[in-house]
C-alpha cells in the first residue's frame, strides 16, 4: 500500500497472545520479552535499541519527551499504615508544563504507585500493572501481595533496560503481611523499605522526613509530616511545586487525605514568618530608590 | 536537568513596560544554583538615579560586577558633567562596557528604563554583547523571557497611567513566573513617574 508503512510492518512486529517473537535468523537479537499482555511494539533486531537509546539519552533532546523530570515524592511506613505524599509540578526542561498533575496513581483500592521521571512511562506501566494485578486476582482468587506486584513492575522495566524508560516509583499497599512499601526504578532496582523519597527534590524531603519521623505517630501527625517534607522540597527545589497530595494506606485500602496549595497556602502556614520580615537588599549597590511607598500586594 | 547555560544558572527574570509619562520595571527575587533555590531576596534592579533604573538578569556574579562598574562610571560622569546622565547615555555606557568584553562576555541581559527631562519614558533591553534594543512598548529578559513576552502582548496597551501600568506589569510578571521553574519566589515592581518612584513588593508563589 504505502511504502513507509510496509517498511514499519516489516521492521517492527507486534507480539501478542502466546506467540513469542521469532528471532530473526536465530541470532538471538529478537524482541526482549514475550509481551503476551503488554501489546507494546518493540523493535526487532539489536541494532535499533542502541540507536533509540542514543536519541533518548541526550537530556536536552529528551526534555520534551521526559515530561515530569523534576518531582518530589515520598512514602513512609508508620504505626497506622503508610503515608504517600507528592507534589504536582510537571516540568519540561525549565518550563512548567502543568502545576496540577496527579502523581499518585491508584493502581487498585489497596495499591498506590507514585510517579517520578517520565510521566508517560509511569502512568502507562502502572496502569498496566493494575491490569496484571486484577488478572492475578481472577486467576488465584486472592489479592496480589505488594511484593509480587512490585516485582511484576520491576521485571517489566528490566526487560526494557537500556531502551530509554525513565521512572522512579514507589509501590505502597496493604496485604496479608501488613503495610508494605517498595521502591522500583527503571534501572531495575527494587527495594523493600520503610522510608523513601524519589525525585529531584528528594534530598530536601529526606531532610525533613529523617529529622521528624517516628514510628508511633498517629495518622494526622504522619500526614502532616508528609506535607511538611513535600512543602520544604517544593520551596527549595526549582523543579517541584504546585499542590501537595497526601494518601493514607490503611488495612482496608487507601484514602485520599488532602490536596493543598504548596506555593501560597502552605508557605503562609509553614513559613509565614518570613513574609513578616522587611524585604532586604542582597546587593552592596545602593538600590534604595526615592520610594514614595512600599507595600505588599497579594497576587 | 543540569544547567550549563550561565544565563540560566542563577535564574531570574526582568520585565519592563512604558506608560503615559511613566515607566515600570519588575524583577523576581530568586537566587539559585541550577535547581537549588538559595535565597528569596535577590536584587536585580539597580537604581542609577531617581529617574533611571538598570535591571540585570543572568549570571549573578556578572550582574553585580556590571552594576558596580556602571555605578563607578555614573559617578565619574556626575563629577565631570555636574548633572545626572540621561537614560540613552547609560544605555550607550552599558552597551560599550559589554562589547568591551566581546570575547569573554559578561553573562547578563540588561534592561534599562528611565524618564527623560520631559517625563518621556525610555525602555531598552540588550543581549550579553551589548546590542541595544530600544522600544516604546515593553521588554523582557531572563529565564522566562518568552512567557513574559506572551503576557506582555496580552496585557499591555499604550498610554497606561502609573497605577494601571503597575497592575499590568505586576500581572505580566506573576503570570509568567508561574510557568517558570528558575524564577519567582517573590517579585518587586518599580514605577517611575512624574511624582517620583513607587516601589512595591509582590507576593508570589514560593515554590
Amino acid at each position: 500500500m504505502y511504502a513507509p508503512l510496509e517498511f514499519l510492518d516489516r521492521t517492527f512486529s507486534l507480539c501478542s497472545g502466546s506467540d513469542i517473537c521469532p528471532s530473526s535468523d536465530g541470532d538471538n537479537t529478537a524482541a526482549p520479552m514475550d509481551l503476551s499482555l503488554g501489546r507494546v511494539r518493540v523493535p526487532r533486531g539489536a541494532s535499533i535499541a542502541p540507536r533509540l537509546r542514543d536519541v533518548l539519552r541526550d537530556e536536552q533532546n529528551s526534555s520534551l519527551v521526559k515530561f515530569l523530570h523534576g518531582t518530589t515524592t515520598l512514602a513512609f511506613v508508620f504505626r497506622d499504615g503508610i503515608i504517600v505524599a507528592v507534589d504536582s509540578r510537571a516540568s519540561m526542561g525549565q518550563y512548567i508544563g502543568s502545576g496540577t498533575v496527579k502523581k499518585i496513581i491508584e493502581i487498585n483500592p489497596y495499591l498506590l504507585g507514585t510517579m517520578a521521571g517520565g510521566a508517560a512511562d509511569c502512568s502507562f506501566w502502572e496502569r498496566y500493572l493494575g491490569m496484571r494485578c486484577r488478572l492475578h486476582e481472577l486467576q488465584h482468587r486472592e489479592r496480589i501481595s505488594v511484593a509480587a506486584a512490585s516485582k511484576l513492575l520491576a521485571n517489566i522495566v528490566y526487560e526494557y533496560k537500556g531502551m530509554g524508560l525513565s521512572m522512579g516509583t514507589m509501590i505502597a499497599g496493604w496485604d496479608k503481611t501488613g503495610p508494605q512499601l517498595f521502591y522500583v526504578d527503571s534501572d531495575g532496582v527494587r527495594l523493600r523499605g520503610t522510608r523513601f523519597s524519589v525525585g529531584s527534590g528528594s534530598t530536601f524531603a529526606y531532610g525533613v522526613l529523617d529529622q521528624f519521623y517516628r514510628w508511633d505517630m498517629d495518622a494526622a501527625e504522619a500526614a502532616e509530616l508528609g506535607r511538611r517534607a513535600i512543602f520544604h522540597a517544593t520551596h527549595r527545589d526549582a523543579y517541584s511545586g504546585g499542590y501537595i497530595n497526601v494518601y493514607h494506606v490503611k488495612a482496608d485500602g487507601w484514602v485520599n487525605l488532602s490536596h493543598d496549595d504548596s506555593g501560597i497556602t502552605k508557605y503562609a502556614e509553614y513559613m509565614g514568618f518570613r513574609a513578616q520580615t522587611a524585604p532586604t537588599t542582597a546587593s552592596t549597590v545602593d538600590t534604595g530608590a526615592a520610594s514614595t511607598d512600599t507595600m505588599i500586594i497579594e497576587s | 536537568m543540569s544547567q550549563v547555560n550561565p544565563l540560566h544558572y542563577n535564574g531570574g527574570a526582568v520585565f519592563a513596560a512604558t506608560g503615559n509619562q511613566c515607566v515600570a520595571i519588575a524583577a523576581d527575587r530568586r537566587f539559585g544554583q541550577a535547581q537549588l533555590t538559595l535565597a528569596c531576596d535577590a536584587n536585580r534592579l539597580f537604581r542609577v538615579h531617581d529617574r533611571l533604573v538598570l535591571g540585570l538578569t543572568g549570571l549573578a556574579t556578572d550582574c553585580l560586577t556590571l552594576a558596580e562598574r556602571v555605578r563607578m562610571r555614573t559617578n565619574l560622569y556626575r563629577l565631570g558633567e555636574k548633572r545626572e546622565p540621561k537614560p540613552a547615555t547609560i544605555s550607550a555606557l552599558v552597551s560599550a562596557l559589554l562589547y568591551e568584553r566581546r570575547f569573554a562576555p559578561y553573562f547578563v541581559e540588561p534592561v534599562i528604563v528611565g524618564l527623560s527631562g520631559d517625563n518621556k519614558p525610555y525602555c531598552c533591553s540588550m543581549d550579553l554583547l551589548g546590542t541595544p534594543m530600544e522600544t516604546d512598548e515593553f521588554v523582557a529578559a531572563g529565564t522566562c523571557a518568552e512567557s513574559l513576552y506572551g503576557t506582555g502582548e496580552t496585557f499591555w496597551r499604550p498610554g497606561l497611567d502609573p497605577e494601571d501600568l503597575f497592575e499590568v506589569t505586576a500581572q505580566c510578571m506573576l503570570a509568567a513566573l508561574d510557568r517558570d521553574c528558575l524564577s519567582g519566589w517573590g517579585a518587586v515592581v518599580y514605577v517611575l513617574h512624574s511624582e517620583g518612584v513607587t516601589v512595591r513588593e509582590l507576593k508570589a508563589r514560593m515554590d
